[in-house]
């Protein structure tokens, strides 16, 4: 039996295998349709994440399966002081694969320790959200039909970003990729993930103040939320949150085949001008997670 | 020089950077034995012109150490047998400790789950950097 942690839990193989069942899925819908049938998924989402849990409860209703769980703490013996292990010992008796988001870090891990079902780790406050990151490469592998040789601009929050953090620690096993930081000096992305990650696997980057500067060497811009909560300083937070603003002057600089992602919500750091544009993908993007969380309870429960 | 062999069956951790041996005393749990501890403070050594010394009677088996190795891998630990250094253990760096240290992170699952282990794993070795097994964050 597998788990889904981190996203570096499954090998380049293995994410390739993925992809290409996601791929599958989106082109075959009706031959998954009771791939799941008499299964069920079980939601364990200790914080509020409405558009994940969703995403996952799609992608299991898609299969053919059902769904149970809880949409925050409150509703859930978590409130009662029940232990995230004792919790998955009993879901593990009602449901055949669950998905949890936890505000606490490493939860998910400690679910996995005590459980007979795969577990899906759905969010774990800051530290992992492996289905995002599976998103994101799915979104860039079907729209530019390779992992390698990019040149992806990321930009906003890159210190908190976890899902910046994720996705360059999966994208530095493809060859012949760069990256180009971009980001306020307060926001630049922690020192470990450069000597770790980056230095350690000899991988071209680059660290920049300005989008207007480096837009128009990217094919791929990941744009981020600062997001408030991050922040201890209000101050801060107001003085920074509009430092990147994606706007149709900027994308005028940009190649005319980059991509902008986004792992949504969007506040205001991209311009709703620019969501006509057809190099926006980020709502292309929710519909290429529903299919790789497809292929991903589909791909653990046979495991 | 100390003479190690006033210790007929037991335990000497030489080499003991001095003043560390009372919080090795400590994170060992020897306050917690019934048998004879000595705490020798300050020694005259050769090689690191002051040292402590901890001469514990009791077999190896109630040391651990891997929390040993992950105060100090340089202690030098000597076992005794019929008052002579019957072996000498070297000590490394563990690639996990449990229950050692604790995580500081106040989002790791650890700091509401009290009942959980704390496990640390080995990340860096030349460094000496270990990382809470649950959250990643770096142990300080």
């Amino acid at each position: 039996m597998r788990h889904l942690l981190s996203p570096l839990d499954f090998s380049v193989e293995e994410i390739n295998d993925l992809l290409d069942l996601a791929v599958d899925i989106e082109h075959n819908p009706d031959k998954y349709k009771d791939a799941c049938k008499g299964k069920k998924i079980a939601t364990l989402f200790y914080e509020p994440s409405t558009r994940t849990r969703l995403s996952f409860e799609t992608a299991m209703l898609n299969l053919g399966g059902n769904v149970i769980g809880f949409s925050d703490a409150n509703s859930s013996s978590a409130s009662k002081g029940e232990s995230v292990a004792d919790t998955i010992r009993l879901i593990s008796c009602y449901a055949d694969i669950c998905a949890m988001r936890h505000p606490k870090e490493g939860a998910p891990l400690v679910a996995s320790l005590h459980s007979t079902i795969p577990v899906i780790n759905a969010g774990d406050g800051g530290h992992q959200h492996p289905t995002q990151t599976l998103a994101d490469l799915m979104t860039i592998r079907s729209l530019k039909g390779r992992l390698d040789h990019l040149t992806i601009g990321l930009c906003g929050d890159l210190k908190f970003g976890r899902t910046v953090h994720s996705l360059i620690n999966a994208l530095v096993r493809y060859e012949g990729i760069k990256f180009v930081l971009i980001s306020p000096p307060e926001l630049r992305i922690p020192g470990y993930m450069k000597e770790e990650v980056l230095d350690a696997n000899h991988v071209e980057y680059e660290e920049v103040s300005s989008l207007d500067e480096a837009i128009g060497k990217l094919d791929i811009l990941y744009m981020t939320r600062v997001q408030k909560e991050r922040f201890f300083n209000e101050e801060d937070y107001i003085r920074l949150k509009d430092c990147y603003i994606l706007d149709m002057t900027k994308m005028n600089m940009a190649k005319p085949d980059m991509l902008v992602l986004h792992p949504l919500p969007r506040v205001n750091e991209i311009a709703v001008e620019v969501d006509n544009d057809p190099r926006a993908v980020y709502f292309k993007q929710v519909q290429y997670a529903v299919y790789v969380r497809m292929a991903l309870i589909l791909t653990l429960l046979n495991s | 020089m100390l003479n190690v062999g006033s210790l007929n069956d037991g335990v000497v951790l030489d080499h003991i950077k001095a003043g560390k041996s009372m919080e090795i005393y400590k994170y060992l749990g020897l306050d917690k034995l019934d048998c004879q501890v000595a705490i020798i403070k300050n020694a005259k050594s050769q090689k690191m012109g002051r040292k402590d010394i901890i001469k514990i009677e009791s077999p190896l088996d109630i040391i651990n150490l891997d929390i040993l190795g992950y105060i100090d891998h340089n202690i030098t630990v000597n076992i005794i047998h019929n008052g002579e250094i019957s072996e000498k253990k070297d000590l490394t760096l563990p690639k996990v400790i449990h229950n050692v240290i604790k995580c500081k992170n106040p989002r790791c699952i650890t700091s509401i789950e009290q009942g959980l282990d704390q496990i640390f794993v080995l990340k860096d070795e030349k460094k000496q950097t270990y990382c809470c097994r649950y959250c990643d964050e770096q142990y300080e």
